[in-house]
């Protein structure tokens, strides 16, 4: 499927991440996604909509750099352009930080909607990290929305909690959302002790855009605020920058996560819905 | 070394299986918002209206929710007692 809307060079498509469970790992899809993205020469601005709970700018290694936030930006005490931090290993990366003292409810999906009009014509990808659950931070983060994707790991809370939130993506007619199924263990997968990528999208009934295996890297990575993706050699790292390929409209095979090609891992494949 | 047997042979399915259909079940329910007595509620009433009209076997009915994609179906499947039994 493309996902790049072509023809629309001057109007960036908003992608925003979410999860009905938190800490599935949304913070680190948004900002590994970023970093491959704009590795591909891709102009990105990723903006932290968890008002209160600020994340993405530790774990893009931006923090020290902070003097605006989101809600100086709606509430009118800075021009948008001063609230974005670029990244400087990156040449066309920009974060706009969640405020982090203020309350959830000073931004609104209006808000949102207005402020991504603006970023639009310079941007080609507005990434939104949401925070999870189902309240404001949710909807201010849906609103201006064009690609939904839903973060989840191979987990009975998880993937229940997963299903409330298509459920609700669906009904702000922002749907259908496409699937991450982050942090799968394939030697549990494989002694029958997890749920598999072919159960939980039965399960779940959606598009699969992205499949992440647990990794330590991702933990390290996020402790020197050094995005896997920019360069990792891991799976881990090259099943992020495949999402940045799917998003922008190439076709890119699922990674075998299976270290060994045997019966089991033939099987799979063969099994696989999409056939990719 | 029955016991042994008998964990070789009768195996607890693995665990991934269990949340598989612990989870089919659960979705269901949050999906249609219906509560899970709520099914065996409505055969009873559907058992006593379809007898009303035509001979059933209330044993043999059954009432059940699949999923089709991100939908819900409800299925009804309900053998009727052949005329003939009926008048000897
Ligand atoms: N694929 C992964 N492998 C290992 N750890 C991960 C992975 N993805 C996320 N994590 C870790 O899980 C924790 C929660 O991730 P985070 O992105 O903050 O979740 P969320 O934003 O959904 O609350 C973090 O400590 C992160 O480093
Ligand atoms: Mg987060």
């Amino acid at each position: 499927m493309d996902y790049s809307g072509n023809g629309k060079q001057f109007s960036g498509k908003v992608v925003t991440v979410t999860s009905g469970k938190g800490g599935v790992g949304k913070t680190t899809l948004t900002a590994n996604l970023a970093a491959a993205l704009a590795a591909d020469g891709q102009k990105v601005v990723c903006i932290d909509g968890d008002i209160g709970l600020r994340n993405l700018d530790v774990v893009l290694g931006l923090e020290n750099r902070i003097v605006y936030d989101l809600v100086d930006v709606v509430e009118g005490r800075c021009r948008l352009r001063q609230a974005m931090i670029r990244d400087k290993r990156l040449p066309e990366l920009y974060l706009i930080p969640a405020a982090q003292t203020r309350d959830k409810n000073a931004v609104s999906p209006s808000d949102m909607i207005r402020l991504t009009n603006e970023l639009r014509p310079e941007m080609d990808w507005i990434l939104i990290d949401s925070p999870a659950g189902i309240e404001r931070g949710f909807r201010n983060a849906i609103a201006p929305a064009d690609i939904v994707l839903v973060v989840t790991n191979p987990e009975v809370s998880a993937v229940r909690d997963a299903d409330r939130i298509i459920g609700l993506i669906e009904a702000e007619e922002k749907g259908p959302a496409r699937l991450v199924i982050n942090r799968i263990k394939p030697a549990m997968v494989k002694r029958g002790e997890m749920l598999s990528m072919e159960d939980v999208l039965e399960l779940l009934a959606i598009e699969l855009i992205g499949l992440i295996p647990d990794d330590e890297g991702v933990v390290t990575s996020s402790n020197r605020g050094n995005p896997i993706a920019i360069e990792g050699k891991s799976k881990a790292a090259q099943s992020f920058r495949n999402i940045a390929q799917r998003l922008q409209g190439h076709k890119v095979p699922f990674l075998e996560l299976q270290e060994d090609g045997n019966l089991f891992g033939r099987l799979a494949r063969l099994l696989r819905p999409g056939g990719n | 070394m029955s016991n042994f047997l008998e964990k070789l042979f009768r195996r607890e399915p693995n665990s991934a299986s269990q949340a598989k259909e612990r989870l089919k079940l659960v979705l269901i329910h949050d999906r249609t918002d219906m509560a899970p007595g709520t099914l065996e509620e409505m055969k009873d009433e559907l058992i006593a209206v379809i007898s009303r009209y035509v001979d059933i076997e209330p044993e043999a009915v059954r009432i059940d929710m699949t999923q089709d994609g991100r939908e819900q179906r409800l299925i009804a499947d309900i053998p009727l007692r052949p005329a003939k039994r009926r008048r000897p």
